[in-house]
C-alpha cells in the first residue's frame, strides 16, 4: 500500500484557504506528477511495456474536481487516466503493479494504463475508446436516480472526445433525464495532433452545452481552486436533482500524446509557455504566499509523496507476474 | 534486376502516393494522418506532398468520416479512409455495414461506393483489449464488402491498388506487427488481384492456411518443420471476401492434412468458413486427419506481455500443431 491523504472539500471557502484541504490537494498534485514521472522513467528504461498517456501538466483538473466529490460518487475516466485514478483515491502500489503487468494490479495485468481503475473508490474505468465513458457516466447517473441515491457521476474526457457522437448523445440524454452527472472536459488544445482550432468551429467547448439545454462553463484548468469552485457548484446542483453541467477546463499536456509522439504539430515555444503555467507550481506558490503552508511543510509533503511513489515501485516490482492460467475463466462472471 | 527492399508501411504509402498522382479523385481522410504522419507512420510525408485538402486530417469522429467517405464515393471521388485502429470501426459500423455495403444493391445497382477503408489490426503491441482486436470476420460476414488482409509489403501495395480500382467498398486490414517488416516491392503500379489466394510455399505433407501476421509465422514454422523432415504447403488467403478455395482444395488433394491458423478468436472465426467449405466439397475425401484449427483464444486481448502472447498462436504452437497433425497424435 502506498496511499496519500484523500481529497476533501472544506466546509466553506476554497481549497487554498484551508490548511488541511490545501495540504491534501498538494499531495494529490504531487502524487500524480511523481507517479507519472516515475512511469515515464520506467518506460524509457524498457521496464514498462505498451504505451502510456501522461497527464503531466493537467494535474489540477482531476484534483480540483475530485476534491468536490465524495468517496461514493463515481467517475468515468479516459486513456489519460492516471490523474483521475489517483485523485479519486487509488493505491499507488496497485496502480504501479497494473502498469508493471502484475497479478496484484487493479486489473490483474489485463488492462494496463489505458484501463486502470480502482472500483472501490468509485472509478468505473479508464477507457481506450475516445468518448466511450461519457454515455456510461450518464447511465450510472440514471441508475443513481432510479435507485433513489444521491451519488453524483463525473465523466472526464478530452477536447477531442467532444467531436464524437457519443458525447452529443450522452449530453442530450443527461439533459432530458435531468441526470446527476457532471461532464468534465480536459481541453488540452489537442486531440492527439489535431488542434481544437481545426477540429471545431466553436470558440469554447462549453458552448456546446447550450445545444442540449444544460449549463456550460469554462475555467482555468491549471488552477485547483478555480476548478474546485465550478465543480463544487455543479456537483451540488446535480446532487439535489438540478441536472447535468458541462465544465471545460483549459489545460495543457507537457508530454507528447503517447509514447510515439514526435511533437511535430506544436512549437517548443508553446510547450515552454505552458510550462510557466504549471499547475503544481502555481498551487505551491499560492499556499505558501497565503500562509496556509510553510515552505518547510511543502518540502515535507513533497518528500512524503516521493517516498510513497518509491514504495509503490518497490512493492509492485516484488509482486508476482499476472497469470495466464486464469484467462479463459475470466471472460464472464460466474453465473450463480 | 536488383531487389528493391522497402517496408510494409512504405509500400502502402507508395501505393497511395502513386494513386493520388494518377487520379485526382483519390484522397485520404483520417485522424492524425497530416503533420503527425499517421499513428503508425503510414501516411508519412503524403501531407507535405499533396496538401491538406487531399490528405485530410479529421476530428475524432469515425462515424462521420466514414459517412463522408461514402457520400464522396457516391458522387465521383475515391476516398481512402484511415481508421486509426481497426477497433474503432465499431464507431463507424452503421456507415460501413448499413450504408457502404448495401447502397449498390439496395438502389438497384444505380450507385456504387468505391471507397477503401484501411485500418491497423491485431495484437502484439501491449495496447490491450480495445486496441488489439482482429475483427475481419465481422466484415467478411456482410455481403457487399470486400475484405483484404495483406501479409507482405508487396501484397500491401498490390492489393491496395486493386482495392482502389474496385468500384465497391474494400476493407483493408493491415497488421500492426507488419508495418516495419520489409520485402521486395516493385516500383511500378502493379496490381495484386482481389479474390486470389496465394501459395506462399509448396509442400506435400500438410496444408497450412493462414491470414495476416500468421502467414509469415507459418512460413517460419514451415522452415523449422522442413528440418524435421516435414514439408508444409503454406497458403495465404489474402482476401477473405471474395474467398478463393481453389489452391486450398488442390493442396489438400496432395497433402491430406489441413491446418488453419488465425490470430482472431476461434469461435465463429474466419477459418471456420474455410473448414466448412472444405467439408462441403470433394476435398473432404482427401483428408486423412481431422482439420486442425489453431486460433486466438476466445478472450479479449490482455495487456501483460506474457498474457498477450499466451492468447494468440505463436511460432512454437504452429510447429507443434503441424507435427502432431502429421504424426496423427
Ligand atoms: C474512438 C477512438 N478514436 C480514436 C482513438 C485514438 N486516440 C486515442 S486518444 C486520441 C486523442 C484524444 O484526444 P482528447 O479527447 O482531446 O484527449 P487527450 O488525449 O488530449 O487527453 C485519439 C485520437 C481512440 N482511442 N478511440
Ligand atoms: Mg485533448
Amino acid at each position: 500500500m502506498a496511499t496519500i491523504t484523500p481529497l476533501f472539500a472544506p466546509e466553506q471557502g476554497t481549497i487554498s484557504a484551508n490548511k488541511e484541504a490545501a495540504s491534501a490537494s498538494l499531495e494529490s498534485l504531487l502524487a500524480i506528477r511523481f507517479f507519472e514521472e516515475a512511469v515515464d522513467g520506467l518506460f524509457a528504461r524498457g521496464l514498462m511495456h505498451g504505451t502510456m498517456h501522461l497527464s503531466i501538466g493537467q494535474e489540477a483538473v482531476a484534483t480540483g474536481v475530485c476534491a468536490a466529490l465524495r468517496k461514493t460518487d463515481y467517475i468515468t475516466s479516459t486513456h489519460r487516466g492516471h490523474s483521475h485514478c489517483i485523485a479519486k483515491g487509488a493505491d499507488l502500489t496497485r496502480m504501479m503493479a497494473e502498469l508493471l503487468a502484475k497479478q496484484t494490479g487493479y486489473c490483474r495485468g489485463r488492462g494496463g494504463s489505458m484501463h486502470i481503475a480502482d472500483v472501490e473508490t468509485g472509478n468505473l474505468g479508464a477507457n481506450g475508446i475516445v468518448a466511450g465513458g461519457i454515455p456510461i457516466a450518464a447511465g450510472a447517473a440514471l441508475a443513481q436516480k432510479m435507485q433513489g441515491r444521491d451519488n453524483v457521476v463525473v465523466s472526464f474526457f478530452g477536447d477531442g472526445a467532444t467531436n464524437e457522437g457519443a458525447f452529443h448523445e450522452a449530453l442530450n440524454l443527461a439533459a432530458v433525464w435531468d441526470l446527476p452527472v457532471v461532464f468534465v472536459c480536459e481541453n488540452n488544445k489537442y486531440g492527439m495532433s489535431f488542434s481544437t482550432t481545426k477540429s471545431m468551429k466553436v470558440e469554447k467547448i462549453s458552448e456546446r452545452a447550450a445545444a442540449y439545454g444544460l449549463p456550460g462553463v469554462t475555467v482555468d484548468g491549471n488552477d485547483v481552486d478555480a476548478v474546485f469552485e465550478v465543480a463544487k457548484e455543479a456537483v451540488e446542483r446535480a446532487r439535489v436533482g438540478g441536472g447535468p453541467t458541462l465544465i471545460e477546463c483549459l489545460t495543457y499536456r507537457h508530454k507528447g500524446h503517447s509514447k510515439s509522439d514526435k511533437n511535430l504539430y506544436r512549437t517548443k515555444e508553446e510547450i515552454e509557455f505552458w510550462k510557466t503555467k504549471d499547475p503544481v507550481g502555481i498551487f505551491e506558490t499560492r499556499v505558501i504566499e497565503s500562509g496556509q503552508l510553510t515552505a518547510e511543510e511543502v518540502e515535507q509533503l513533497t518528500q512524503k509523496v516521493r517516498d510513497a511513489v518509491r514504495l509503490a515501485i518497490q512493492e509492485a516490482t516484488q509482486a508476482p507476474d499476472s497469470d495466464p492460467a486464469e484467462l479463459l475463466s475470466s471472460v464472464f462472471r460466474q453465473v450463480s | 534486376m536488383t531487389e528493391r527492399i522497402i517496408t510494409y508501411a512504405e509500400a502502402i504509402r507508395e501505393a497511395i502516393g502513386q494513386a493520388m498522382e494518377a487520379d485526382e479523385s483519390v484522397f485520404m481522410l483520417g485522424e492524425d494522418i497530416g503533420v503527425y504522419g499517421g499513428a503508425f507512420g503510414v501516411s508519412g510525408d503524403l501531407y507535405h506532398r499533396f496538401g491538406e485538402e487531399r490528405v485530410r486530417d479529421t476530428p475524432i469522429s469515425e462515424l462521420g468520416i466514414v459517412g463522408a467517405a461514402v457520400g464522396a464515393a457516391l458522387v465521383g471521388m475515391k476516398p481512402i479512409v484511415e481508421i486509426q485502429f481497426s477497433d474503432f470501426t465499431a464507431q463507424a459500423m452503421d456507415q460501413i455495414v448499413n450504408q457502404a455495403a448495401k447502397i449498390h444493391f439496395m438502389l438497384g445497382g444505380e450507385l456504387s461506393v468505391p471507397m477503401v477503408l484501411r485500418a491497423p489490426s491485431g495484437s502484439g503491441t501491449g495496447a490491450a483489449a480495445q486496441h488489439s482486436q482482429s475483427l475481419e470476420s465481422w466484415f467478411a460476414h456482410v455481403p457487399g464488402l470486400k475484405v483484404v488482409l495483406p501479409s507482405s509489403p508487396a501484397d500491401a501495395k498490390g492489393l491496395l491498388l486493386s482495392a482502389l480500382d474496385d468500384p465497391n467498398p474494400v476493407i483493408v486490414l493491415e497488421h500492426k506487427l507488419l508495418y516495419k517488416t520489409s520485402g521486395h516491392v516493385p516500383e511500378e503500379m502493379y496490381r495484386t488481384p482481389i479474390g486470389v489466394s496465394n501459395v506462399v510455399r509448396n509442400g506435400t505433407d500438410l496444408t497450412i492456411v493462414a491470414t495476416g501476421v500468421m502467414v509469415s509465422r507459418s512460413v517460419e514454422a514451415a522452415e523449422q518443420l522442413a528440418s524435421a523432415g516435414i514439408e508444409a504447403c503454406v497458403i495465404d488467403v489474402r482476401t477473405l471476401s471474395p474467398l478463393d478455395m481453389d489452391p486450398i482444395n488442390a493442396s489438400i488433394a496432395e497433402t491430406g492434412r489441413l491446418m488453419l491458423v488465425q490470430e482472431a478468436p476461434k469461435h465463429v472465426g474466419f477459418m471456420a468458413e474455410v473448414a466448412a467449405r472444405v467439408s462441403e466439397g470433394p476435398a473432404i475425401y482427401s483428408l486423412t486427419e481431422p482439420v486442425l484449427r489453431l486460433c486466438g483464444m476466445d478472450v479479449p486481448i490482455p495487456y501483460a506481455p506474457q498474457l498477450e502472447k499466451s492468447v494468440v498462436p505463436q511460432l512454437d504452437d504452429i510447429v507443434e500443431g503441424a507435427k502432431n497433425l502429421v504424426r496423427g497424435v
